[in-house]
């Protein structure tokens, strides 16, 4: 069991995130957040690994990952 | 479930004011990661450069003296020699570093001062523009080289990793690069043994860290973590050059 959560406002939409991930559960939503990014958001969830690489390579450190 | 990745207890619980894509912010979060790692957050003093890092203070909490425009090591110098005690670090862009802040780092790295250095090379300077710098690429457009860096007007690309290792007084000195999570990885293990060499009084120690400036390069966030990866680092080598 494994799920991560990304802080919507926090996130300034680069999409770094969406390439780390190796299960490529991570997209860019059409949402525009308080910054007037478009943050990410993932896909299948129950997919997740936590293996922890979005959070590692996301320069607004808006990722949390549990396990 | 537990949580396995959170926010270093060093890193201010704020927004930054860096753009979309940019590896400062991944930076800043290594360094904190290294500081509770080593248990050192109560008794660091950070050193600020003048560039896009210049809010140091506003995002470690930890202390931090913020340094005139390319001083940042010799500030660091007077800081270590009063306070031996603590754990001393500067954090500096390339036009700060490799540029007004030559013969400060020369010297502070060939004194061999106990500190650490975090040197961002993003091949610009960031925050007043996007001009050329010293580590401009050989044909990189910028607002001050707008038909590319010329090397026989303007120089090579100054590697200085690899310049700084060759001096007696270095410890320790290598280059990374954040634009991949292998990358990272790797980043996150030198950044920790940069620390270790202050802890363990080795002496001085030097990290280059490749960064992304989205918004200088005209370039979109995955555009410009992909020219980290290539054009940068097929010039400006990964690796550990000293490692006394
Ligand atoms: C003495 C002095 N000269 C020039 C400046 C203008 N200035 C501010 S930041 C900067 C360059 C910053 O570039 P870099 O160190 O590469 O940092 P980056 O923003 O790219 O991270 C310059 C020239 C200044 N503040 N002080
Ligand atoms: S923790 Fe790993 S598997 Fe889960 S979303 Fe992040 S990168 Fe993908
Ligand atoms: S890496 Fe971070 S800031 Fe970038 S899109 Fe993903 S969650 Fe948002
Ligand atoms: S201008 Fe460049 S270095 Fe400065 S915050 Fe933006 S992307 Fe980062
Ligand atoms: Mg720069």
């Amino acid at each position: 069991m494994a799920m991560i959560t990304i802080d919507e406002q926090r996130c300034k939409g680069c999409g770094l995130c969406t390439i780390a991930c190796a299960q490529k559960l991570l997209v860019l939503s059409d949402k525009i957040n308080n910054q007037g990014y478009t943050p990410a958001r993932i896909n299948a969830t129950d997919r997740c690994t936590g293996c922890a690489l979005c959070a590692e390579i996301c320069p607004d450190v808006a990722i949390a990952v549990f396990r | 479930m537990q949580q396995v990745f959170k926010r270093p207890t060093s890193l201010k619980d704020v927004q930054t004011h860096f753009c979309s894509g940019c590896h400062h912010g991944t930076i800043h979060r290594l360094v904190a990661e290294a500081i509770d790692k080593y248990g050192v957050q109560e008794r660091t003093i950070g050193v600020a450069s003048v560039g896009c890092s210049v809010f140091l203070y506003g995002y470690f909490d930890i202390d931090v003296v913020e340094a005139p425009h390319g001083r940042a090591s010799a500030v660091a110098t007077g800081v270590k020699r009063a306070k031996p005690e603590n754990f001393v670090f500067t954090y500096q862009g390339d036009g700060d570093l490799a540029a007004i802040g030559t013969a400060e780092i020369i010297h502070a790295a060939n004194r061999g001062e106990d500190i650490t250095v975090f040197f961002v090379n993003n091949t610009t300077y960031g925050m007043t523009g996007g001009q050329m710098a010293p580590t401009t690429l050989v044909g990189q457009k910028t607002s001050t080289s707008p038909y590319g860096r010329n090397k026989a007007k303007d120089g090579a690309p100054v590697r200085m990793a690899e310049l700084l290792a060759q001096l007696e007084g270095v410890a320790f000195s290598a280059r990374v690069a954040v634009n991949s999570p292998k990358n990272l990885i790797d980043a996150k293990k030198q950044i920790q043994k940069a620390f270790q060499y202050q802890v363990e009084g080795k002496g001085f120690s030097f990290i280059e860290v490749l960064s992304a400036c989205p918004t200088n390069w005209g370039m979109n966030p995955l555009a410009a973590n992909e020219r980290v990866g290539t054009e940068m680092i097929d010039y400006f080598k990964l690796g550990v050059f000293k490692n006394l």
